[in-house]
């Protein structure tokens, strides 16, 4: 399943576009904490996160991540957003929370 | 055939807003050497944590990179205040951070665990009001 499809299955808000939201999401990671995500995500996870400040683009550059939606309805500080456009990282926003975003997400892509 | 890179980043002490730059550019050049998958992604950590390391505690210090045909040694030299403790510095979940660096998801102590887990060596010295140098070297 691309971000396309997930964004409008989930109504999620499309901040930046990246490089495309036609990328394959193959999997995901949950967390807030910046070194457990550097250490435990994966290359193409979507990365769902209540952190909007803009080191968060760093390390899904670093980790080569599909994109990234921010919970709760929280909007991107303004460098945050920049940041991504630059390096290309596709930034989403849902009202939903941390559980039930990646709970709705893990089904969309597992069906 | 024997070659040698070498590449050097300076890393400012308490510039959060730089924070992973030098680690995305180090990555980049690595890209470019035909270094990939586990090795990669294992460097990409090490470098990352130890930037973040020096923007969170020190007050300046210089990411060297070396790679040749069968490793990747990285270098980290800091000046700063230095680890009183090194051993309880490396155990998961201690760390001094403070909570503006708590608050961005950093602090977490994780960093030199992180860094230690990714390495195939792993060198720590350190003194008090001096500085930090960690040596790590990760197998091809």
């Amino acid at each position: 399943m691309n971000l396309t499809l997930l964004a409008e299955k989930l109504n999620l808000m499309v901040r930046c576009s990246g490089d495309g939201l036609d990328r394959e999401v193959s999997g995901g990671y949950v967390g807030d904490l910046l070194s457990d995500v550097m250490a435990n995500s994966k290359t193409d996870d979507l990365w769902i996160t209540c952190q909007s400040h803009q080191n968060i683009v760093a390390v899904s550059v670093l980790k080569e991540h599909a994109g990234i939606i921010l919970v709760l309805g929280k909007e991107p500080d303004k460098d945050t957003l920049e940041k991504a456009s630059r390096e290309g990282i596709p930034l989403l926003v849902t009202e939903l929370s941390g559980f039930e975003a990646a709970g709705r997400i893990y089904n969309l892509i597992n069906e | 055939m024997n070659r040698k890179y070498e590449f050097s980043f300076p890393v400012e002490g308490k510039n959060f807003d730089d924070a992973g730059k030098a680690s995305v550019e180090i990555k980049r050049l690595l890209k470019e050497l035909g270094i990939a998958g586990d090795v990669l992604r294992r460097t990409a950590i090490a470098t990352y944590e130890s930037e973040v390391n020096i923007i969170s505690y020190a007050w300046k210090g210089t990411i060297n990179v070396r790679v040749t045909d069968n490793n990747i040694s990285i270098k980290i030299q800091d000046s700063g205040p230095g680890i009183t403790d090194i051993e309880q510095a490396m155990r998961q979940g201690y760390s001094t951070a403070d909570d503006r660096i708590r608050e961005m998801g950093f602090g977490a102590g994780m960093g030199l665990f992180n860094i230690k887990n990714c390495s195939d060596g792993f060198e720590i010295s350190s003194k008090v009001n001096k500085g930090t140098l960690l040596k790590i070297l990760i197998n091809r």
